[in-house]
């Protein structure tokens, strides 16, 4: 049952990425990336990894894709007419470096298909809420404060840089 | 249930198609929502290894790693949006202010 689930998950991750790479539409690639996001929740269930789950729903398809969608809707950028069907140099390129790390990386993958560890007996109470705030509020108590000064770091940077510059208006 | 080699194969799919779309599209927001899909596909790998060893250390880094991919996002669209308001494009062919 987990395999028929995982492999369901996979193939719609993989055609949702793909989907986001190539649809011309910047609005389409955005929900098509969220698609992607939802189904690797999905896969994190399966992993047992409930907290982290919610979380990619919560940050990576809630917030940080409603800023994406945000941007674009705020600049209007037109749609790109062509995407893969110019036969440029860059496009080759692109597709050539691409197809090389993938078979670089399923290579080493397979490489180690013997040496890769089984399933853990923890497995099933890694993941949960509990036992991942024993650890980060004993153990990572200080980068967990630390990440509250880059996220303060970061909106008050972003603020600063999409501000219009008082001085080109007049 | 399924081996640990699945999990990374989709991890190692998932990162080339976030390459490819880096390295071919124009759109400056396209190419930032691949980078995303790349550090997506690096996350599952590390969630992966923690849930196969049983390691809870591999889930936190991934929290840390969604905490600095929103501030990345949040300051990689107020310069798209900076860039926009100088260019009026964000095609990045068509972006010369460091090129000759």
């Amino acid at each position: 049952m987990v395999t028929y689930i995982f492999f369901v998950l996979a193939t719609l991750a993989i055609a949702s990425a793909l989907a986001t790479i190539m649809s011309r539409s910047t609005v389409n690639s955005a929900l098509f990336l969220v698609l992607n996001m939802v189904t690797l929740a999905g896969v994190y269930l399966l992993l047992k990894a409930q907290f982290l789950a919610i979380i990619q729903i919560l940050v990576y398809a809630g917030a940080i894709m409603v800023l994406f969608l945000f941007v674009i809707m705020l600049l209007n950028v037109d749609d790109e007419e062509t995407v893969f069907s110019k036969k440029t140099f860059r496009n080759a390129f692109g597709f050539l470096l691409g197809g090389v790390i993938m078979a670089q990386l399923l290579y080493a993958v397979a490489g180690y298909t013997g040496v890769l560890p089984d399933i853990s007996s923890e497995m099933t109470y890694v993941g949960t809420v509990e036992a991942i705030g024993n650890t980060m509020f004993t153990e990572y108590l200080f980068p967990f404060e630390v990440t509250a000064i880059l996220l303060t770091v970061a909106v008050v940077g972003a603020l600063f840089i999409a501000q219009r510059n008082p001085k080109s208006q007049n | 249930m399924l081996s640990l080699t699945w999990f990374l194969a989709l991890s190692a799919i998932l990162f080339a198609i976030g390459t490819i779309g880096v390295l071919t599209r124009k759109n400056a927001i396209v190419i930032f929502m691949s980078v995303e899909l790349m550090l997506n596909a690096v996350n599952l790998t590390l969630v992966a290894f923690s849930s196969f060893m049983g390691d809870i250390h591999g889930q936190i880094l991934v929290f840390f790693s969604l905490c600095v991919a929103a501030a990345e996002a949040a300051v990689g669209l107020a310069i798209v949006i900076a860039i926009f308001r100088n260019n009026l494009t964000v095609d990045i062919t068509k972006i010369k202010l460091l090129r000759w």
